[in-house]
């Protein structure tokens, strides 16, 4: 999804802001290099509104074909590529979620484990351990209760200022992991399992491809048995965390587009400047809470019903840390950025998994890397650009020089 | 709950002895806090690199426990001075690596987090891949005793041995448990009188005020931001040697927890004052003793982050509460 989107978003920024603000950018796109990287993207936006769904559709197609496909360089010869696609997909609805607390309200949670925490042990719990409900009920509920318990969590602790914010939560976020360990009623440190999966209906089977060099066979020994959420075959798993991803999706565009996102954006910017323009911070700030909440949960419970066992070991506070280093390596506000920044994190160290031993290293290393050479994220927000050439063309004007 | 009374001086006392090592790594977060208001997040791996220099030089060294009392002495001071000099030489590295460009920048809070982040990612995994750096550059045999076993504990053999000294309430303080809390408030009090009175400390608390104007009347505000930086990778190499003596265990990643911990007592303390950062270390430290005591010893990390959590939401400035640049001279 994200692949067509991004430059149609760009061509359409070059479009519509007159070509001066657009700074490193003229209005043929060429940045300084002389590289003319928004060609591809006029000549997408060209295209006829048919050809362009067409494109989007073509693209989707291929996300839920992933696990088929065993793309030579893509797939993971040391996990099974489903699996695989499934943490990365798992990682992105967190993203998702995380980056409507960080990236829009700007508000910065570091106990964001928590809640997928709350989200798994619900399905765990009431599914497994203290009550047998099916799976259909258990999901809502998972979600029901997240919410909640954000909007606890957030009342008292979203009047404090920002920096505190971050360890408040992060202390909310290990003081529900300790519970779940030294509580009986929750499996303490032995975990709970059996949790129930989703329901699977048998309908058909599809075949895998095998690749011999740069020839593809479809390889009919290999078969995925449409909707069977097993043990073996992950990518029945991998689907509905795709599908739960487009929801949010949409329901993300809405609200971000919607007087509630823009709330948002003004409380992030300036609180008491959109205070006095009549904008209830703290009520925004708790909503943005509890939709954070709601979407940890909900990924949480797919997580729970996946794994079929979940312990504390889960849950630990690195997870947090690795969720807000997900939405701000690929730029916090840009929905197709904090994606892009979940697959990094996710996938890659999934994909050396080979070089067990050297990937955290490389992953810290990568983080450094990217926050110093690429403070605003991979994909940063429309605005932040905007904003950037605009400073920067003060600054020119200032110090009388020519950057460009 | 009558635990907790049959015990009191003995949770006490090594309640102390872990809050003097709070405060003291909790220094490092509360100077970098009050001057540049980034959480240092890769503090705790400073710590971890003095305690390994520390352990490294009684290993070089081979003291035996019960050798004569210079000899002893000697041993400690030395493992002081590489522990203290290796914490300072990690957090300037620390802050050459993922600070510099970001203040230069002045690039967005958020930024230098995930930057620090990175980097206490790397300087863990460095250490707990010791082996494999060692046999990369051809040398795993020569450093075999510094190296082996680089993911498991690592045992400090202190020198010096424990011995009872006098008993209150049933309970032995030991001559570790006393040098140990004389030593950190000891450091304490020559730290606070190094930013009261010292040029370096006048610009720290100029640069903790308002670094835009305190540039404006000519102090270098990046060598200050440096020499913050150093004070705390120094005062978090003593603390590691501390930290050593009385529980004589160290690993690749034990710096998290501690430095969460180190973070909650600067905090509780009130961020920014030096003072406050060896009381919240004390008030951590009797905390989570007598809350492990009361509701048992599986709780206590619970104890510690509801106490961090609850001082947060009620008096949000700490303890103390009194900014780095506001002390007095």
């Amino acid at each position: 999804m994200s692949e067509p989107h991004i430059p149609l978003r760009e061509g359409s920024t070059a479009g519509g802001v007159p070509a001066s603000t657009v700074g490193q950018t003229d209005d043929m796109g060429r940045n300084r290099f002389g590289w003319d990287r928004l060609a591809l993207s006029r000549r997408v936006t060209a295209l006829p509104r048919p050809a362009k769904w067409a494109l989007i559709g073509l693209f989707v197609v291929l996300l839920y074909l992933l696990p088929l496909l065993e793309i030579p360089i893509l797939s993971t010869p040391d996990t099974d590529f489903g699996a695989v696609l499934f943490t990365v997909a798992s990682y992105v609805l967190v993203a998702l979620g995380l980056n409507v607390v960080l990236g829009y309200a700007g508000l910065l949670d570091l106990g964001y484990v928590g809640f997928y925490a709350v989200g798994a042990y619900t399905v765990a719990v009431l599914g497994s351990l203290q009550a047998q409900l099916s799976w259909w009920l258990l999901i809502p509920l998972a979600v029901v209760i997240t919410t909640i318990s954000g909007i606890l969590l957030g009342a008292p602790t979203l009047r404090v200022r920002g920096d505190y914010l971050a360890i408040v939560t992060l202390g909310f976020g290990e003081i529900i992991r300790l519970t779940a360990l030294n509580t009986e009623w929750l499996g303490a440190a032995k975990g709970i399992t059996g949790v129930p999966r989703p329901p699977s209906v048998e309908l058909f089977e599809l075949p895998h491809l095998q690749w011999e060099g740069a020839t593809a066979v479809i390889d009919l020994d290999d078969k995925t048995k449409f909707l069977v959420f097993g043990v073996a075959d992950q990518a029945p798993y991998y689907w509905l965390a795709l599908t739960v991803i487009f929801i949010v999706l949409g329901a993300d565009r809405m609200l971000r587009l919607s007087r509630v996102g823009r709330a948002w954006e003004a409380t992030r910017e300036d609180e008491d400047a959109a205070e006095l323009m009549g904008v209830p911070t703290f009520k925004f700030k708790l909503l943005a809470f509890a939709c954070g909440a709601f979407i940890g949960g909900l990924s949480g419970a797919l997580f729970a019903s996946r794994q079929g066992f979940i312990n504390p070991e889960s849950f630990q506070l690195l997870l947090s840390i690795l969720f807000v280093a997900a939405v701000v390596v690929g730029g916090a506000g840009n929905r197709w950025g904090v994606i892009m920044g979940a697959i990094v994190v996710a996938y890659l160290p999934e994909r050396f998994r080979g070089f067990e031993e050297w990937r955290l290293l490389v992953f810290g290393m990568a983080l450094l890397i990217l926050a110093n050479f690429r403070p605003q994220g991979l994909i940063p927000p429309r605005r932040t650009r905007r904003a950037q050439a605009v400073d920067e063309q003060l600054d020119a004007l200032e110090e009388g020089t020519d950057r460009v | 709950m009558s635990f907790l009374f049959n015990n009191f001086v003995e949770l006490t006392v090594t309640g102390l002895v872990l809050g003097a090592v709070y405060g003291l790594v909790a220094l490092g977060y509360t100077l970098v806090y009050g001057v540049l208001q980034l959480i240092n997040f890769a503090h705790s791996e400073v710590w971890m690199f003095g305690s390994f220099a520390a352990v490294w030089v009684t290993v070089a060294l081979g003291v035996a426990p019960g050798s004569a009392m210079p000899v002893v002495i000697g041993v400690l001071l030395l493992a002081l001075l590489a522990a203290m000099t290796v914490s300072g030489g990690v957090a300037l590295l620390l802050e050459r690596v993922a600070y510099r460009r970001l203040i230069r920048l002045d690039a967005p809070k958020l930024v230098a987090l995930i930057s620090a982040i990175g980097a206490s990612f790397a300087l863990a995994e460095i250490m707990g891949l010791r082996d494999r750096v060692a046999g990369w550059i051809g040398l795993r045999d020569t450093l075999d005793p510094y190296v082996r076993s680089a993911r498991d504990n690592t045992r400090f053999q202190n020198p010096l041995e424990t011995e009872g000294l006098f008993t209150v309430g049933g309970y032995t303080v030991s001559n570790v448990d006393v040098i140990i809390i004389v030593s950190a408030v000891l450091m304490m009090v020559a730290l606070d009188q190094f930013i009261r009175r010292t040029r370096t400390g006048r610009g720290i608390r100029a640069v903790a005020q308002d670094s835009e104007a305190a540039a404006l009347m000519g102090v270098n505000r990046n060598r200050i931001i440096r020499a913050t930086f150093l004070v705390g990778g120094i005062m978090a190499g003593a603390a590691a040697l501390l930290y050593l003596m009385r529980f004589g265990v160290t690993r690749w990643n034990a710096g998290f927890l501690l430095g969460v911990k180190a973070f909650t007592a600067a905090v509780l303390g009130g961020i920014g004052n030096v003072r406050g950062a060896l009381l919240g270390g004390f008030v951590l430290g009797l905390a989570e003793n007598y809350g492990s005591a009361l509701i048992g010893s599986e709780w206590r990390d619970v104890v510690a982050f509801l106490l961090l959590v609850v001082i947060l939401l009620f008096r949000p400035t700490g303890l103390l509460g009194e900014s780095l640049g506001r002390a007095r001279a």
